[in-house]
């Protein structure tokens, strides 16, 4: 089997577009094209969610990520937990211990000063869930209309053990694909919120720190752990492609086994959106030697966050590079990377 | 979800594949109107669980895909304009124009945002009175009560920075287009069931006659689209050519009569341009003249625009049936979601991304 190699470069444009920050195909050619030819060295060259660097002996993972959410506040969090989740998990993804946090606020004038209570507060609340320490911080302040209200960058330090280092190119042909719980929450939770959409169930969140998940699977599954991946912007189907591309294997999922909330699936119907590009803030997808899947599975169900826990694929040999889905009634599909953001379908 | 997974159970589905299977004495060539349906199909692949009883080619229902480019360049225009907030349903935002999109154009400082409803678009307005407010008014009958209700709610209001740039398309006259081209596969028709549940069945009655062909007025779930197969393959082995109704849970033979009022009051008939298609006499809706202050085309006078349609692009040979996706020499290689050269790769509802998107794969193994 041969795959088709896309020749044709991503659309031409002078201008920064907000598909560029999709997580998407648009935000990968920024990277390699704009970003990494002139910043490159071996350990950014890697592009995993956080930089392993070594210092006298002992493996740091490092990470940094910005969140400009809007609504600040929305069902099941803030921008506040949002910004140590999302920081904490990336760090968590590589096997790493995140112990130390920095926070940068770029506030607006005018942002009432109980909205920033409530969105540190949050801060404050996750960190201390996580684990980790809030040791460093920065406030700038712009005119009103220079930003949303806020932004916050954080950047994590956390401790990687020796003896488990999961990355994306360990996933194996025969590796059984695992998430820790349902999909498309966060992602639907925002977009109602923002769209001002009701539902009959309200969606919330599901932003958590994923250190408990990650400590239950080092100390029961341990090095076995061959990949995880945290699928926030670009949801489960854009960490899929790039585990599967760094480790050069094919993943069919089974549509019968993925764990979509209804409420979650309704709001996909209604807005023509594909769950599988939603995003996630407290989901992990875990591969494993498919011996150690129910074991995993288990594992991950003995903490609250991971009760839902289940698998939903395989690795294999055929089309690497690729993920495919079987359908409920027998078809099969890819399940590509989107270009960029996903547009609501017109009718 | 109650209402929906009952359409998508698997074992019905296996089970109607093998009547549609004992049914056909040979392959038929049937034709689902609606982009909506060939999402479906491509997404769930039917059409590679029925072999050789059904070839289903993608008809032109994707009213982003049939929007010829002349409009998009004309939304182009308006969208880069200061005075201007530009509206559209997502999908149109990616659409190539002849220079560049309407992300592109945003990106450059123009105001285009995303609505869900032409009713949103009319409130924004309201809220805007300094800036003009348009909204592109396009697919098929299926969205056209919804603006005219727009257009209709704008006058009532007296809302004066309202204007609507249609490209409304109907969608009998195509299906008559496509029968009269010499070369035409297709033997009977998947009705679109949304289009249907506001026009009714009943002008289909006599294109099913005049041609010899069976339309079914048909679902977009999973099992309503292979019901519709089953009987329009029954049909054909009966030698019957009459109008079905598979989607009996919403659609009546007359329709929605108030819906129908309402867009006979605000639009009429027009020769429209179909892209890939060309022009079909009578078969676009257009503004009449009591409404000529909400029509985007006369306010800011864009007589002046015209654009021809690309001719590398096979798109037109696609939506009329005659070309698979894979099949054109640009698919996949000159031409992909993230540059596409024609509408059809655009939407997620266009067939040649309905291929890409899903079906890379097949061809692949």
């Amino acid at each position: 089997m041969t795959t088709i190699a896309c020749p044709t470069p991503i659309a031409m444009t002078d201008r920064v577009q907000l598909g560029h920050g999709s997580g998407g195909k648009m935000s990968a050619a920024l990277v390699r094209e704009r970003f990494l030819p002139l910043l490159r060295n071996d350990i950014l060259a890697q592009l995993g969610d956080a930089a392993i660097v070594d210092v006298a002996g002992q493996a740091l993972a490092i990470s940094t990520d910005t969140f400009v959410v809007q609504p600040l506040e929305f069902p099941g969090g803030n921008i506040g937990s949002l910004a140590v989740h999302g920081t904490v998990n990336d760090l968590a993804m590589m096997g790493a211990r995140p112990c130390w946090l920095s926070a940068g606020f770029v506030l607006e004038e005018g942002l009432p000063l109980d909205v920033l209570d409530r969105v540190v507060h949050a801060m404050a609340e996750a960190a201390n869930a996580a684990g980790v320490l809030l040791v460093a911080g920065d406030t700038k302040v712009v005119e009103r209309g220079k930003a949303d209200g806020i932004f916050i960058n954080t950047t994590g330090i956390g401790l990687r053990p020796a003896d488990f280092a999961p990355a994306p190119a360990r996933a194996q042909v025969g590796d059984a694909v695992i998430v820790s719980g349902p999909i498309g929450r966060h992602g639907i939770a925002i977009m109602t919120a923002r769209e001002g959409l009701a539902f009959e169930a309200e969606v919330t969140s599901d932003s958590a720190a994923l250190t408990p998940l990650v400590d239950a699977l080092r100390e029961r599954v341990g090095d076995a752990v061959h990949a995880m991946r945290d699928p926030t912007r670009g949801g489960l189907a854009s960490a899929l492609n790039e585990i599967a591309t760094a480790a050069g294997v094919g993943i069919v999922l089974d549509e019968t086994l993925l764990p979509i909330p209804g409420p979650v699936a309704a709001a996909c119907e209604m807005l023509g959106f594909d769950p599988l590009y939603v995003a996630n803030e407290g989901l992990l997808v875990a591969f494993v030697p498919d011996a150690q899947a129910d074991h995993t599975v288990a594992a991950l169900r003995s903490h609250p966050l991971g009760r839902a826990a289940t698998r939903i694929g395989r690795c294999v040999r055929e089309h690497p590079g690729m993920v495919a889905l079987s359908t409920a009634i027998g078809g099969t599909r890819v399940v590509d990377m989107l270009p960029g953001d996903q547009l609501p379908r017109i009718c | 979800m109650r209402y929906l997974s009952e359409y998508r159970d698997p074992k019905v589905a296996r089970a109607l594949v093998a009547e549609i299977k004992r049914a056909a004495t040979r392959r038929w060539v049937l034709m689902e109107v609606c982009g909506g349906q060939t999402h479906t199909i491509v997404k769930q692949g039917l059409d590679e669980l029925l072999g050789d009883a059904v070839e289903m080619v993608h008809g032109p229902g994707c009213p982003v895909c049939v929007t010829p480019l002349e409009q998009i360049d004309k939304a182009l225009a308006l969208a880069s304009r200061p005075d201007v907030i530009f509206t559209s349903f997502g999908d149109m935002l990616r659409v190539p124009g002849s220079d560049c999109d309407l992300l592109q154009v945003r990106a450059r400082g123009g105001s285009v945002r995303i609505v869900y409803s032409p009713l949103d678009a009319l409130e924004l307005a309201r809220k805007n009175p300094d800036k003009e407010v348009v909204f592109f008014a396009v697919g098929f009958e299926t969205t056209a009560p919804a603006n005219a209700m727009a257009v209709w709610r704008a006058k009532e209001l007296g809302i004066t920075n309202f204007s609507v740039l249609v490209s409304h398309v109907t969608v009998p006259p195509a299906m008559v287009a496509l029968l009269d081209s010499p070369d035409n596969r297709v033997q009977g028709f998947l009705a679109a069931g949304h289009v249907c549940t506001i026009m009714g069945w009943t002008e289909y009655e006599p294109i099913a006659a005049k041609y010899r062909v069976p339309i079914v007025v048909t679902g977009f779930e999973p099992l309503d689209i292979l019901e519709g197969m089953l009987l329009a393959v029954r049909q054909l082995e009966e030698g019957r050519y009459e109008v079905e109704n598979q989607y009996v849970r919403v659609v009546r033979r007359d329709g929605n009569q108030p819906a129908q009022d309402l867009v006979s009051r605000v639009f009429e008939l027009v020769d429209r341009n179909w892209r890939g298609i060309g022009p079909i006499p009578r078969s676009g809706l257009g503004v009449r003249a009591e409404f000529a202050d909400f029509d985007a085309e006369r306010r800011f006078s864009l007589d002046g625009i015209h654009t021809a349609e690309p001719t590398i692009c096979r798109a037109g040979d696609v939506l009329r049936g005659v070309l698979k996706p894979f099949d054109c020499p640009a698919f996949g290689t000159l031409c992909t979601p993230e540059q596409p050269l024609g509408a059809p790769m655009v939407s997620s509802e266009g067939a040649c991304a309905a291929y890409y998107n899903y079906g890379r794969f097949r061809s692949a193994v």
